[in-house]
């Protein structure tokens, strides 16, 4: 099962490492990572998002918990939440068809046209990721350049919330 | 300190006057470039003393004997790089064991940080996996706090190791600041569980009490967490089995009526078969360890399992339980015990004395039985005689192999802190600087080190170190010229295929012995064995070295393959004991 995991931890050198070091020393999955600071400079959000069965997920919760950099450590994938994910891709549309079916791609997925320069377009999409999925499907006849995601990241409905 | 008397320090003093503050004895070390503003430190005091190893691994091992024989902290202090990387295998031998170390490690001046400057290595990113937490002190002004903070999380929670890498521009003699050693320390990300939920207590308690064949299995947490008297109580106001752990043994005394020695790969017959057959299991201070449950599928069949440990994730990581505990082990006990006598019923007697008329059917079967009368000496004979020789009241250290399950086997130990091993690195290497450690701490006490002809040679050097400290450690090799339980392995999975087990070339260990200014002496014969050891042992102000040549073959029994359950164990051919009940617990 895929579970997205939040984690604060202190704002100090060598932070990321101890997270990415105990992924890979116990053989965990990572298929996405993110972090930077929050709203307290002593603190930075980590969303880590992974798979694994009940006990490995409980094991990672357990492990990070035990990372004495790490204040807090949530499972947001529990409860409601919403998931974010950031893309850009550039694209090469020399054909005035295909300017035309990108811009048209773009409003349908609430995409914007962030440059233009020659012939080549950026795009930049937020969604889930199946969201980001289908928009790179649906450019088929679009002939992509570079494609670039944040990961996922993502926080709790409602009053819930990861704090210290 | 207080306000008014305020001194100015340099880093390198600092270090070495949070040491002080700490309490510190001895700082195990090795000089060099990144820390001779510490060594100049040391050098104009005289509260910490410095012992010289003669390798970085030494300096470890010592110091974590220092640690396990005392339970307070062991310090290291060694240079960058290579000063470093040495020390790693003896601070992963700490982590495994959860034993807490110091380790300052010296690192180049910080403009040269990432510039693979002489003697460069990142040893923050190094030691990351194999420490409980580490620093890199970044200013001068971060020493002391730091200091403060690696003491607290190495000695609270699950001890461990910790490392601080302390640049040599911060440890600079020209710049001074004010000196004051924080009193109190706030973690906000690290606050240990102590204190056990008392709702899973009363449901323990539930359980234990309506156990018809249950089993106590405990291990090193009780020893880490100073709860022997407490273990001790409840195994005698319950009147159940108890097994221990390599790591534990000692916490229960081995002489008590409710003892049945070690468990799992080279655990006893009865310690064995209780434990597949059990159907409580009350699981205190152990981590269920791939060489303590055998094939997982196996284990423990028939039982609920109560497991008492200070680490969430101990729990749970192996074999799932029906009623987890997290808290110190002392103070679970002693809940545990409350609670047990609170509650109106009691343990059911009747089948607590069918489940021991079982096990006493079991220990009949005597597993742990060899062949008195070899013309060879056999090692197990000479761990015996040991025992008899030092009134099973030494400290014994061992390095790793078949001399170290000997020696778990066949010296009995009721007392905690008395066994001192590498069990979960499994560090070959680690008896003999433990050994000197152990010495240090417990100056009057009878320190001997139980080790093979492979294992000590991996740190021998620490003979030099010995005499430099006038340590009178003594060292009982069991020579059997083969790597031991590689040679086992080998016979038993490899058609006895003894690839590059064979030791060719050994030393004259004797010879070698005199050479770093020791006793040495050479015993072939069982009948000298007892004399030998007795000689040995009137020598109190000398180190000796036994170099006992035993006989070769000699295998460890019971053994538990891989894959195998604790129920389907290797015996020596003529032991014959009875059976598991399993067809009536159908």
């Amino acid at each position: 099962m895929r579970h997205i995991i939040s984690i604060l931890i202190e704002n100090e050198a060598g932070a990321l490492s101890r997270v990415a070091g105990l992924f890979s020393a116990r053989g965990y999955n990572i298929e996405s990572l993110t972090v930077a600071v929050t709203e307290d400079a002593s603190l930075s959000r980590m969303t880590i998002v992974t798979s694994g069965s009940e006990s490995i997920i409980e094991q990672i919760n357990k492990q990070l918990n035990k990372l004495v950099d790490v204040v807090k450590v949530a499972d947001i994938t529990e409860g409601a939440h919403i998931e974010r994910e950031l893309m850009m891709v550039k694209v090469d549309a020399k054909e005035a068809a295909s300017r035309d079916e990108l811009q048209r791609l773009a409003d349908i997925f609430k995409g914007r046209i962030v440059d233009v320069s020659d012939n080549i377009f950026t795009v930049e999409l937020t969604g889930e990721g199946e969201k980001l999925d289908s928009f790179l499907k649906a450019l088929n006849d679009v002939s992509i350049i570079e494609t670039v995601r944040s990961g996922a990241t993502g926080i709790a409905r409602g009053k819930k919330a990861l704090q210290v | 300190m207080k306000g008014d008397d305020i001194v100015k320090l340099s880093g390198g003093e600092i270090v070495i006057q949070a040491l002080k503050d700490e309490g510190v004895e001895y700082v195990f070390g090795y000089p060099g470039g990144a820390v001779l503003h510490i060594y100049d430190a040391i050098y104009n005091q005289s509260d910490v003393e410095h012992i010289l190893v003669r390798h970085e691994q030494g300096a470890t091992h010592a110091a974590d004997g220092y640690a396990r024989s005392t339970g307070k902290p062991g310090v290291v202090l060694v240079t960058s790089g290579p000063g470093a990387t040495n020390a790693i295998t003896g601070i992963a031998t700490a982590h495994l064991d959860s034993i807490p170390l110091i380790v300052l490690t010296g690192q180049v001046t910080s403009a040269f940080i990432g510039s693979d400057a002489f003697q460069e290595v990142d040893s923050v990113g190094i030691s990351r996996p194999c420490v409980k937490h580490n620093f890199l002190v970044k200013r001068v002004e971060d020493i002391a706090e730091t200091m403060k903070k690696a003491f607290h999380i190495a000695t609270t929670g699950r001890p461990g190791p910790v490392v601080v890498d302390i640049p040599k521009d911060i440890t600079d003699p020209a710049i001074k600041i004010d000196y004051v050693y924080p009193e109190n320390l706030n973690i906000r990300s690290y606050n240990p569980t102590v204190q056990g939920n008392q709702r899973q207590i009363k449901k323990a308690v539930e359980l234990i009490l309506a156990a018809k064949r249950p089993m106590i299995y405990s291990g090193g947490g009780v020893i880490l967490s100073n709860a022997s008297e407490e273990l001790t109580a409840f195994t005698q106001q319950l009147g159940f089995p108890i097994t221990q752990t390599l790591m534990g043994l000692g916490a229960y005394p081995a002489s008590g009526k409710e003892s049945l020695g070690m468990l799992g790969m080279h655990g006893t017959y009865e310690a064995n078969m209780a434990m597949h057959d059990c159907d409580t299991l009350v699981a205190i201070g152990a981590r269920f360890d791939d060489r303590v449950t055998g094939e997982l599928e196996k284990f423990c069949p028939h039982a609920k399992i109560i497991h008492v440990d200070i680490d969430p994730s101990s729990i749970a990581k192996n074999v799932q339980v029906d009623v987890p505990i997290v808290g110190d082990v002392k103070h679970v006990l002693v809940e545990l015990s409350k609670e047990l006598k609170l509650n109106k019923n009691k343990p059911d007697t009747k089948a607590l004395e069918k489940w021991w008329k079982q096990i006493e059917g079991w220990k009949a079967g005597n597993c742990l039985r060899y062949d008195r009368n070899s013309a060879l000496i056999k090692p197990q004979f000479v761990v015996e005689e040991l025992h008899k020789v030092t009134n099973g009241d030494a400290f014994i250290t061992s390095d790793v192999g078949q001399h170290q399950m000997f020696a778990a086997q066949f010296y009995p130990f009721d007392k905690p802190r008395q066994w001192i091993n590498s069990g979960g690195l499994g560090t070959m290497g680690f008896g003999l600087p433990a050994a000197l450690g152990v010495q240090l701490a417990h100056k009057d006490a009878v320190v001997a080190c139980i080790t093979g002809e492979a294992s000590i040679q991996m740190c021998i050097q620490e003979l030099s170190t010995a005499l430099q400290y006038d340590l009178p450690v003594k060292i009982i090799m069991l020579n059997n010229r083969y790597m031991g339980m590689v040679r086992q392995w080998q016979e038993f999975f490899y058609e006895s295929r003894y690839s590059q087990s064979y030791l060719k070339a050994l030393p004259d260990f004797v010879k070698l012995a005199e050479s770093y200014g020791h006793v040495g002496m050479q015993i072939d014969k069982p009948a000298d064995v007892n004399g030998a050891l007795t000689e040995a042992f009137a020598m109190k102000d000398k180190l000796v070295f036994m170099d006992f040549i035993t006989d070769q073959t000699e295998n460890v029994y019971p053994m538990i393959a891989a894959g195998k359950g604790h129920h389907e164990m290797h015996l020596q051919e003529e032991c014959i004991p009875a059976q598991s009940s399993d067809r009536e617990l159908a």
